[in-house]
């Protein structure tokens, strides 16, 4: 290919992409396809390739199977500065690597307060005990046993974009947006356990604690309790990872992550919240005046654009997928919209996938790229018509300091070079 | 009885005009009732006293849950140079990146807050029962009853909580103890102080005027190599 055909193919590419953002639609079909006219012939296709010519592994070689090679950066990743030890830490899901709904076990962002606890499933006891008829224990066989259902929930850390209050300060959604993932949980209602033990009439709260070396401990209200939590044994298929709580936790959907007790060993019915660490030093929201919100449950509307991000940079003119995530704890998500132009203008994305109650649900924008700079933003719409604020609206009522429930609108800047950026716009 | 004896016969006449064999015990249970659950499942054991105890250790601000003991701000000094310093430092004002104890009154209201036992704690049952159940932190739930009083008597007079070195916590006197923050908390009231937040018609054109760039977390330039991951084997 000379120089000369390959700036013709350049130019021909920006003219299409400008063409397809003017709205030209109907024009393109009648350009004859830009792939066919200059292109040279690929080794990759005229060669025959080792794959195709030798053996490849047999199905004796992975009994248990890992994601291709190729993929090897698709991984946790932590940012060492946040805490004073990766035992109390959190790490984050590489949101911008993945798609649809379901975030695979081996990538969903984990959060310990004291390390994982690795459990033996038959050394493993659940105990009820408090304001009840009689207070139970239950091995894992015993809960094997209840009745169970199956639901996809997100799970958000509170402190999700918590680094975020006073500016754009990580750059990817990963680090930004990364403590949430998406699975099914296989598990038995709560109710089903508390029946068997029989609540007295004065029971209004629980108690969830769990068998770490943290032994965190959350109250959770009865009304809560009583109608979606569950109490889950598996994920997307399988038993729970360790560091997801093998082999019990606490689902709370639509509620801050660090209510979903981990590895839960003890839930204790009483008449007031018992006022824990996790729910006093932490997971309290300090307010501008110097007052704290505390017993901030759920997790409100919020949605990020996964593709393009930092990470996920722009690489082609011309026409492009963008991806996002929406989810909210009020309920489903009803609409997201999207800007190219830090909010001036808004268009509805298209949900894709199933919508189900305190689930994420994926949202995607098709368009053409010219190679401008775009200002793109995200806003989620909720089933109660809630609608996802900006990070000034939250800023407005709560000042920088409350450090969880960072639910504002992301922008992201996209270069003329596609390079994108984490910014605050004003 | 009937319907199940009912139902019994239509399995067995089902199999008898398929032509097949004698029906299987999961056709025959399949026709019956007893295969619907009863109302409670009978799952699980009474769990004993000693074991209650052994894992119920939780305090709550009433003071419901706290065992019989005692400790003196003395002994707790000296409980926490041995067992907490090396973190916490000598007067629990943290060492490194380890959380400050003590400290930061009258700060809530700062442009950088400073959150300790003394400073935002509502309730002293949570130091108490945090203490009990998670710390020293590698090494939990190795403190006895009146370790764990003295430690809170001793973080107490670290925040001038107390003053006197003499003061002994006990199960008795620990529910007169006042926090200082503990009037400034209330329940989440997000539905009535952020109600705008909900709106019917968010609008869709023309909604602002050209933004401007004001922050870039390049500029600031903290994030992590994406290719400087943890190794994957």
């Amino acid at each position: 290919m000379t120089d000369r055909t390959s700036t013709e193919t350049l130019n021909r590419r920006r003219f299409l992409g400008a063409a397809g953002l003017a709205g030209a639609g109907a024009a393109l079909s009648a350009i004859p396809a830009l792939a066919g006219e200059t292109a040279k012939s690929e080794a990759l296709i005229t060669d025959v390739q080792d794959w195709q010519r030798y053996l490849g592994d047999g199905v004796d070689k992975h009994p248990y199977g890992t994601p291709s090679k190729f993929e090897k950066n698709v991984i946790r990743r932590d940012v060492p500065w946040l805490t004073a030890s990766a035992e109390s830490s959190v790490n984050f899901t590489p949101l911008h690597d993945l798609d649809g709904i379901i975030t695979p076990s081996g990538l969903c962002f984990e959060r310990h307060h004291g390390g994982v606890a690795e459990i033996n499933p038959a050394d493993h006891r659940l105990m009820i005990n408090g304001l009840v008829d009689k207070p139970l224990v239950f091995t894992m066989d015993d809960i094997k046993r209840m009745p169970r259902v199956n639901k996809v929930y997100f799970l958000e850390c509170a402190a999700n974009t918590g680094m975020e209050w006073r500016g754009s300060q990580l750059n990817g959604c990963q680090f930004t947006h990364g403590m949430i993932h998406n699975v099914m949980y296989t598990g038995v209602p709560l109710k089903v356990l508390l029946d068997e033990a029989g609540l007295k009439p004065n029971a209004k709260w629980l108690m969830l604690e769990g068998a770490d070396s943290a032994g965190m401990n959350r109250s959770l209200p009865i009304e809560k309790a009583l109608s979606d939590v569950m109490i889950a044994f598996a994920m997307n298929g399988e038993a729970l990872r360790p560091e997801q709580g093998y082999p019990l936790r606490a689902v709370i959907p639509g509620w801050e992550g660090n209510l979903w007790v981990k590895w839960l060993r003890r839930i204790e019915a009483g008449d007031q919240p018992w006022q824990t660490r996790e729910e006093t030093s932490k997971y309290t929201d300090l307010l501008a005046d110097g007052n704290s919100r505390k017993h901030t449950f759920v997790m409100d509307a919020k949605s990020v654009v996964t593709n393009p991000s930092p990470q996920a940079p722009l690489k082609h003119k011309g026409r492009n997928v963008l991806s996002g995530l929406a989810w909210s704890g009020r309920g489903t998500v009803k609409r997201v919209d999207v800007s190219m132009d830090g909010g001036r203008n808004w268009q509805t994305a298209r949900i894709d996938g199933p919508v189900f109650d305190k689930s994420v649900v994926r949202f995607y924008v098709d368009f053409d790229w010219t190679g401008q700079e775009l200002m793109i933003q995200s806003r989620a719409i909720d089933s109660t018509g809630y609608v996802q604020p900006s990070k000034d609206d939250l800023r407005k009522v709560r000042g920088v300091n409350s450090i969880y429930h960072n639910n504002g609108i992301q922008t992201w800047l996209v270069r003329s070079g596609g390079e994108t950026e984490n910014v605050e716009i004003g | 009885m009937s319907k199940s004896a009912n139902a019994l016969t239509l399995v067995l006449a089902a199999c008898l005009l398929g032509g097949t064999s004698a029906p299987s015990a999961a056709q025959q249970m399949a026709g019956r009732d007893v295969v619907k659950p009863s109302a409670k499942l009978g799952l699980g054991r009474a769990a004993t006293a000693e074991e209650i105890a052994a894992w119920d250790t939780d305090v709550r601000p009433d003071g419901r849950g706290l065992p019989v003991g005692k400790g003196t701000v003395k002994q707790g000094d000296d409980l926490f140079q041995e067992k907490c310093a090396s973190c916490h430092g000598e007067f629990g004002q943290g060492v490194g990146r380890w959380p400050v104890l003590a400290g930061g009154a009258g700060t809530l209201k700062a442009d950088r807050p400073d959150k300790t036992v003394g400073s935002f704690w509502p309730d002293l049952s949570t130091v108490f029962d945090y203490i009990k159940r998670a710390m020293p932190y590698g090494n939990a739930q190795s403190l006895t009853n009146d370790e764990v009083y003295a430690l809170t008597a001793y973080i107490l007079s670290m925040n001038d909580i107390v003053k006197n070195e003499k003061f002994e916590l006990n199960e008795k006197n620990f529910t007169s103890i006042k926090m200082p923050n503990a009037a400034a908390f209330f329940e989440d009231d997000r539905e009535t102080s952020e109600k705008h937040f909900w709106n019917k018609n968010p609008c869709m054109k023309d909604c602002r005027p050209a933004p401007k760039v004001t922050g870039r977390a390049m500029a600031i330039d903290v994030t992590p190599d994406g290719k400087s991951g943890p190794k994957v084997e």
